[in-house]
């Protein structure tokens, strides 16, 4: 397999039909392959998230961030963009969802496509990669630390509540990593959200890490640990291969 | 964690921007949530807008818990020793 790869920003069909920006990353070649969809965290469309779609295109895949901040703030500095959304509400679930659903098309839509698209999110983007994997057919999800699958989110939240009610629906096998030191979600919430797939017979794998809190992937924050990370991309990698071929 | 508890409210007065610029500002958010400068993960987040003026029309403030109340507890201070006549809304 080459590591050379392409990276640039695109423009594609989100929710309700709506244009919206996305960063597509993909390995040069012919072969056919998996594609994963990259969900942004709460601070918005920025450079740590991108260089992890380039990474996921290192690692085989067609990958693509859509830009859940574009309609509101077409263009700006992502974290610009991502105090405009925020003061403003927030972005709703079922936007989320249809633009989500939008790359997922677009990328099953490309040539080198083998048909198969997994999600993955870190924080909020965790919780709206479950909840992209309980409304959209996936092949496989991946939540890293996403807070208010479980337990209750505070008034004012831009969703209407976690996602117990939704986890029956779960479509697509879900690798969970957590860190022991997070608060939220807290071990008793992952433990919780373990019990509810395992009584539905929704296929899970989990791994909480120790010495690791919130947000142990970010290389470029105090919360980074490197061997929880590293642990996780090996984790991640071997999921997708799994599930999404490659 | 996201806590995605924000809190708004409208202001009216100025701040000096990107650039170098001052703008008036009629918007604020606050909330406590992870920063992306300070070396923290969590911090109390100011931000001060004109939204009329795009995204870019803002200036931030991530402070530490510690910091934050002390600069309320300032703010405060501040205000208190202002003589009434002269306080002006």
């Amino acid at each position: 397999m080459s590591d050379t790869l392409s990276a640039r920003t695109i423009l594609i069909e989100g929710d309700n039909g709506d244009e919206i920006q996305a960063y597509l990353a993909r390995p040069d070649g012919d072969d056919r392959r998996g594609g994963v969809v990259v969900i942004h965290h709460l601070p918005g469309y920025d450079r740590g998230t991108k260089e992890m779609v380039r990474r996921f295109a290192e690692m085989g895949y067609d990958a693509l961030c859509p830009n859940l901040y574009w309609r509101e703030a077409p263009n700006a500095a992502p974290d610009d963009a991502a105090a405009k959304v925020r003061a403003a509400g927030g972005v709703p679930d079922e936007r989320l969802v249809g633009d989500v659903g939008g790359a997922m098309a677009y990328l099953r839509g490309l040539r080198t496509s083998n048909g198969k698209v997994g999600v993955i999110g870190h924080c909020s983007g965790g919780r709206q990669a479950v909840l992209a994997a309980c409304h959209l057919d996936l092949d496989a999800a991946v939540d890293c630390y996403g807070a208010f699958v479980t337990g209750t989110p505070p008034e004012g939240a831009p969703f209407r509540g976690n996602l117990v009610d939704q986890l029956p629906d779960l479509r697509a096998p879900l690798l969970g990593l957590f860190g022991k030191d997070d608060v939220s979600p807290s071990p008793e919430q992952v433990a919780e959200l373990d019990e509810i797939l395992t009584r539905n017979a929704k296929p899970h794998e989990f791994h909480s890490y120790d010495d690791a809190g919130h947000a142990f992937f970010a290389t470029d924050r105090p919360a980074y640990r490197v061997a929880a990370a590293n642990d996780g991309w090996e984790r991640i990698g071997t999921f997708f291969r799994a599930h999404l071929g490659g | 964690m996201c806590t995605y508890h924000t809190v708004t409210t409208t202001v009216d007065g100025s701040a000096k921007g990107p650039e170098g610029s001052w703008f008036h500002v009629t918007d604020a958010a606050v909330y406590y949530d992870h920063p992306v400068h300070a070396m923290a993960g969590h911090t109390l987040n100011i931000d001060l807008t004109d939204p009329t003026r795009g995204p870019a029309a803002r200036v931030a403030l991530e402070l530490t818990s510690t910091s934050a109340r002390e600069l309320v507890a300032a703010i405060q201070e501040a205000l208190d020793a202002v003589p009434a006549a002269l306080l002006q809304s």
